[in-house]
């Protein structure tokens, strides 16, 4: 991989990683975006490298809330997500069937609500 | 009650976070905050271990379609953390108004990029005025 790509891929995890740790939003609201519109990166390529990208961070930012603040509810966690990853493959599997651009708009109607939420908030 | 609402928010959670590729915090938080009466802070907590288990998840799935770049994806996540400090730095130094603000008008930026990339004319589309007429077929020599 050439020092240019490493270079700008860092930028993404920074920015990420800062809007993380500022509003906690999940990394992929920056991700997702930033690989579609300067990596040329195909939609349904973005979000799976996004998704992939994301188990880093929030592994890393789910150990110290639980490790140093013991903030994170394990029992109520683990009961939530069996929904969510059901979830998740019904997500996955609709994406293949849809559209690529369908992944954009959405994406971008998210991004404008997201918006609106950050200001009237 | 309360619990089963609250699943079948995540499970809509769950589904946004497969088609849009992100962890879907933003449905599971508040799910947690309004329905089961957590605070934010272990909302938000017990969120970030979700997001973990279901992009684990979900990334297997994208791996079987072939849509993932896992080097790329390693850089970014290994480099995060190195935002997560600087965003936590920024947050206690800059007014959270105008941080919100500032993310507000990158959010739509961001939309602007995609929904020009969703509607523009794809050159490829025969239909395109872009891609110009058919070729016409070889008439052959004159009689």
């Amino acid at each position: 991989m050439e020092a240019r790509r490493i270079w700008g891929l860092a930028a993404v995890g920074t920015l990420a990683g800062a809007f993380s740790g500022l509003f906690g939003v999940g990394g992929g609201t920056v991700i997702v975006p930033l690989l579609i519109a300067f990596y040329q990166y195909g939609d349904r390529l973005a979000t799976g490298t996004s998704l992939a990208a994301i188990i880093v961070i929030a592994l890393l930012a789910a150990a110290m809330h639980g490790g140093f603040y013991g903030n994170v509810d394990i029992e109520t966690g683990l009961i939530l997500v069996g929904p969510a990853i059901v979830g998740v493959v019904a997500g996955t599997a609709i994406q293949q069937r849809i559209p690529e651009k369908a992944v954009s708009f959405l994406f971008a109607l998210i991004l404008i609500g997201v918006a609106i939420e950050m200001m009237v908030g | 009650m309360d619990i089963a609402i609250a699943c079948v928010i995540c499970l809509i959670g769950g589904v946004v976070a497969g088609l849009i590729g992100v962890g879907g915090g933003v449905v599971f938080v508040p799910a947690m905050t309004i329905f089961l009466t957590k605070g934010q802070v272990e909302a938000e907590a017990t969120s970030l271990m979700m997001i973990a288990l279901v992009s684990v998840v979900g990334t297997w799935r994208q791996v079987g379609y072939g849509n993932v770049n896992l080097k790329d994806a390693a850089v970014i996540g290994l480099l995060s953390p190195v935002g997560v400090l600087v965003g936590v730095v920024v947050a206690n130094s800059v007014p959270e108004r105008a941080l919100r603000i500032g993310f507000a008008m990158l959010a739509l930026y961001m939309a602007w990029r995609l929904l020009k990339r969703v509607f523009a004319k794809d050159p490829d589309d025969p239909v395109s005025p872009e891609a110009g007429p058919e070729p016409l077929a070889d008439p052959g020599p004159p009689r």
